[in-house]
């Protein structure tokens, strides 16, 4: 594919025209323009034709990895195949064209769904309430933690500190910073998860929550999860679960049974909502019942047979994104969960987590474990070994995409040096595992024969390997017109 | 492999003293750990800095550390050449990648800080 | 139904190479005690055919398709071309992560490029990201960002910005110390009083939020405004909710915006109950830091040719953590997509031409309603695709009778603005044909009278 695709500007020509509008059929009046400042033109906007545009667009999408065409094991991003039928079901024209703003009387159809879909969420994870309007995790965990201050305030005073173990996603410190919270770190103890002791000197009444990630980013679950709800809840704090993992516990641990307040989910991981290359994703979060009066608005509430929409809460957090959450996201996922049922959620997580640890098995001695805990539906692997040739996760990495398959995670979790997070799914065949575990062992064997094809990988994707740091050394954001 | 006459910080800096002007940089070492240098954020001339407090940032591309100011005092002089070509400090921490100069306000505040035998052992320490 | 492509056999065999007899012995490392034993409490799984037929009788509950509705407000009816779903919907743009990698995601890098580009020209200004969640947080990360910029005490937020964005940015400043105070509007024109705003502006001001055209429809034109805020050195955000406008009004970039930030739903993303849509945002170069998201930029690749990838990630939680500009992770990436194919189709001609028949079309439609008996226009300022009329009777009557006759007339002011007695704030698209304008009028006059 050595072809280049320009960009759309570069295909621009003067009068060239994609959309065409039928005649106006009101009476024209120029006169309203002279009251109002119009923009003379828009400098550099592409003039194109639709059989170019076509041709753009497809041949721009071939030079895309995506689970439909590839394996996609990037850690803690759960990119499992995403069915077809939920994409046709979220495009049925009255979902498309109902108005956020119609009464509720003619909108029945979607709070029904809304209503379904937050019930089947309590069931999967033993909450007692769930929010579906945030966007993304991110937004999801903003969410949870500005629930948990809202209900510290109203104890009394919302407390200063949150704890964060130190292999946590970057969006929970962020998030919890957002909400006005200074973040303290706990140190992972040698097995990769929460060390009890440092968690109970450092969990005091200035701690407002510990945000947990169960299974955390090294795959492991946090078996103490009881006894961590416990120290926290004795000096008053909360226990936020970051959710992202949820995919590990299906039908296996439900959170709220075992102390977890507050949770948020990413319906785009665990119930298979497509990515879209970056969104868009869906965050629900779920709080026990104390905590409910602090939800953003509105709320959907059951009536007899109706379903309304309550604004009217004086404790909430008040509105988090204008209108509900990302509809059709949720219509996705609630078709989901209704095709697989309870064994079929079961099956998932069990499926998830045998290729997860087939990959490990298969890995281990080949790349470095730092921690032998077992794993549930992901394993960190790390560099450690190559990099005694100069060879570093970035370059495993690229040269993976020379096998056709698709890189892990490296960017975390910080605790682990030039980390190599693989989550493969439970929607991966046999095949496609062994290939991968193939590749992973030629590439250790390349790092130590011929370690320049490895440093110098890719060498047959649509690019080369591009320069990071030019980039951001003169960064250059937009197309510019060339005089 | 550490310059003799500088002082060093924990946190990797180096100052180098003339007169009761304070010369500050970061390390070979810290250089080294944040790869290629894309982006530093530098302080106003004439902000008065404590000990250790952050007198900007400096970026990789995937990595962003603070710097600290060794010294307490006001700053006299920034690198302005380090905004176009932040590489500087890869190519030559020691000399023309130099980040500011502060007037010293106690010199005393250099006792605190480490020789280059000292900084070496504790590099050696960090990297086992 | 199912989607785990091993079979009976494979499951024994992976068992077996791990060293284990059965699936349940991978989850161990759960404690029995905190382990489930009994299943979820679900309905039986549905097969495709079934699962369809549930989700269609579950629409068909929407009413709201079959009348004929004038609700705009934040969500606006506009036509589709048919290239945008074609693309849009190829598994290449529909399945791939965040381009983390960007060797093998130059498609999605390289129409991010085409996106930001775009957002820089309509609205005038020199960088923008590649996504925010939707307007209304959009303009929450743009008071963030601001008060990144410029660390002082209070907001000013136009009272015609919209309602629900104005509860977003309270929500997400109040854990920050940040006073939020409103900016009323002219009672006669629905622009910004700008009396008002001086007797607000001092030293202490973050920021100026003004949106046009504002809630009300009304054509702001907020140079004067940015100009006394930027005198006592506010930052000025222009937040434009209906990203149409920007084919055919004045640019923010050209009436002073410091950061411009708003809706791009009406770019090729259907009404869906509210999402998913488009938060953009875009601002002067000199605040490139402060912004928050995702960057993709321009490089080369090892052979020096042309690529793309995310850029200025040091602004961002997996690498600054809880310094980081914002928390976002997941944008909106494939309403982005969405939004560059629809723009690219209409290109500069098609963009103007539709905001032109926008604008036609909502005067046509205030021009004959007002000329009902009992009708008033409640605001003299220009509109673009939307406008207040004001009744004398009580609204909730007379809309009730037009449903009678299947007609949703537009949305009631009241609730967000007690001052705004039986006022209907109405929206009129090139969806709107003239016959269906003039149905609304007539079921007026005969509603009316």
């Amino acid at each position: 594919m050595s072809r280049r695709e320009p960009l759309i500007f570069e295909l621009s020509g003067e009068g060239k025209r994609a959309f065409f509008l039928p005649p106006l059929d009101v009476p024209e009046k120029k006169e309203i323009l002279e009251d109002i400042k119009l923009r003379e033109d828009i400098p550099g906007f592409p003039e194109v034709t639709e059989p170019e545009i076509v041709r753009h667009f497809t041949r721009l999408s071939q030079t895309n990895f995506c689970v439909d065409t590839s394996f996609y094991p990037l850690g803690s991003c759960t990119m499992k195949y995403s069915p077809k039928i939920n994409e046709k079901i979220a495009s049925l024209t009255p979902f498309l064209n109902s108005h956020p703003l119609a009464s509720e009387d003619l909108i029945q159809g979607n709070l029904e769904i809304i209503k379904l879909l937050e019930d089947y969420l309590c069931r999967i994870t033993g909450m007692d309430f769930f929010t579906l309007w945030p966007a993304a995790g991110a937004h999801g965990e903003l969410t949870g933690m500005m629930i948990i201050r809202a209900a510290l305030t109203r104890r009394g005073r919302p407390r200063k500190i949150v704890l964060i173990p130190d292999s946590a996603h970057g969006t929970n410190p962020s998030s919890a910073h957002i909400c006005g919270y200074r973040v303290q770190e706990i140190k992972s103890n040698e097995a990769g998860t929460v060390d009890l002791e440092d968690l109970n000197r450092m969990m005091t009444e200035e701690v407002a929550a510990l945000m947990l990630t169960n299974p955390n980013t090294l795959g492991i679950f946090e078996k103490d999860i009881k006894r961590i709800a416990e120290i926290v809840h004795s000096k008053g704090g909360f226990v936020y679960m970051d959710g992202a993992n949820m995919n590990a516990l299906l039908g296996k641990f439900r959170p709220g049974d075992h102390g977890v307040d507050v949770i948020h989910l990413n319906l785009h991981k665990t119930f298979s909502t497509p990515h879209g290359g970056g969104g868009p994703g869906s965050g629900p979060v779920g709080v026990k019942k104390e905590l409910e009066p602090f939800l953003p608005i509105p709320v959907v509430k059951r009536e007899g047979s109706k379903f309304v929409l309550e604004t009217n809460r004086p404790l909430s957090i008040g509105r988090i994104r204008s209108f509900y959450g990302n509809f059709l996201v949720l219509v996705k996922a609630l078709a989901y969960i209704l095709s697989l049922g309870a064994e079929g959620l079961k099956e998932v997580a069990e499926i998830a987590v045998l290729n997860s640890n087939y990959i490990r098995k298969n890995l281990e001695g080949i790349y470095y474990l730092k921690y032998s805990t077992p794993t549930l539906h992901e394993c960190v692997f790390s560099d450690k070994w190559q990099r005694e040739r100069g060879i570093q996760n970035i370059d495993i990495a690229k040269r993976l995409i020379d096998y056709g398959l698709h890189p892990p995670t490296m960017s975390f979790p910080l605790i682990v040096s030039g980390a190599l997070m693989i989550e493969p799914t439970e929607t991966e065949s046999k095949a496609e595992l062994d290939a991968f575990i193939e590749a992973m062992k030629k590439i250790a064997q390349e790092a130590v024969e011929n370690p320049e094809v490895v440093k110098t990988a890719p060498h047959n994707a649509y690019v080369r390997r591009l320069d990071e740091v030019a980039a951001a050394r003169n960064p250059i954001l937009r197309w510019e017109k060339k005089d | 492999m550490y310059p003799q006459n500088f002082y060093y910080t924990r946190d990797h800096e180096w100052v180098r003293v003339e007169g009761d002007v304070a010369i500050v940089g970061i390390t070979d070492y810290a250089q080294k750990q944040l790869g290629d240098i894309v982006y530093i954020e530098l302080p106003a001339l004439g902000t008065h800095l404590e000990v250790h407090q952050s007198i900007g940032s400096i970026e990789s591309v995937k990595a962003v550390s603070d710097v600290f100011s060794p010294v307490s005092g006001e700053v006299i002089e920034v690198n302005e050449e380090l905004n176009n070509s932040p590489e500087v400090i890869n190519q030559d921490p020691y000399d023309k990648g130099w980040i500011i100069k502060i007037r010293m306000k106690n010199k005393e505040d250099l006792n605190q800080l480490m020789t280059a035998s000292e900084y070496e052992k504790y590099v050696e320490s960090l990297e086992v | 139904m199912s989607y785990i492509p091993l079979s009976k056999k494979d499951i024994e065999e992976m068992l077996r190479r791990i060293g284990l007899s059965n699936l349940e012995e991978l989850f161990a490392c759960i404690p029995q005690e905190i382990r489930m034993s009994d299943p979820l409490d679900l309905p039986a799984p549905l097969s495709e055919s079934e699962l369809l037929e549930y989700f269609e009788n579950l629409s068909q509950k929407n009413l709201y398709p079959k009348f004929l509705s004038f609700l705009g407000a934040g969500a606006y009816p506009h036509t589709i071309p048919t290239v945008v779903d074609y693309l849009s919907s190829r598994g290449e743009f529909v399945t791939p992560y965040t381009p983390y990698q960007p060797e093998v995601s130059q498609g999605t890098l390289q129409i991010i490029f085409e996106y930001q580009t775009l957002i820089c020209q309509l609205t005038g200004l020199e960088i923008a990201n590649a996504s925010l969640y939707e307007g209304a947080t959009a303009a929450a990360e743009a008071v963030l960002m601001a008060q990144r910029i410029k660390n002082k005490s209070r907001i000013l937020v136009a009272r015609s910005l919209h309602p629900q964005y104005r509860q977003v940015i309270s929500t997400y400043v109040r854990n920050l110390g940040l006073k939020v105070e409103e900016v009323a509007f002219d009672s006669k024109s629905g622009r910004l009083n700008l009396d008002d705003l001086k007797k607000r502006l001092d030293g202490d001001v973050t920021a100026l939020v003004v949106q046009t055209p504002n809630f009300f429809g009304v054509i702001e034109e907020p140079g004067e405004a940015f100009a006394l805020a930027h005198e006592k050195g506010a930052l000025r955000v222009a937040v434009i909710a209906e990203g149409l406008s920007l084919g055919l009004l004045e640019p923010p970039g050209s009436y002073g915006a410091d950061i411009a930030c708003g809706e791009g739903q009406s770019f090729g993303l259907p009404l869906a109950f509210g999402g998913p849509y488009l938060g953009f945002i875009a601002c002067r170069e000199s605040f490139l830091r402060q912004l928050p998201g995702r960057i993709a930029g321009q490089t080369r690749d090892a052979e020096g040719r042309i690529g793309y990838v995310l850029t200025l990630s040091t602004r961002e939680q997996h690498i600054r953590r809880e310094k980081a500009t914002s928390n976002i992770c997941t944008n909106q990436a494939w309403c982005a997509l969405r939004a560059t194919i629809f723009l690219e189709t209409l290109g500069p001609k098609g963009l103007r031409e539709l905001a032109y028949y926008n604008l036609q079309k909502a005067n046509y439609a205030l021009e004959n309603l007002v000329a009902v008996q009992g009708i008033k226009r409640r605001f003299d300022g220009p509109i673009f695709n939307e406008f207040v009329l004001e009744l004398n009777s009580p609204l909730s009557k007379i809309m009730a009778a037009l449903m009678e006759k299947g007609i949703l007339a537009g949305y009631p002011l009241e609730k967000d603005y007690p001052e705004l007695k039986n006022c209907l704030l109405v929206c009129v698209t090139e969806t709107h044909s003239r016959e269906k304008i003039e149905a609304l009028v007539n079921s007026f006059k005969e509603v009316i009278s």
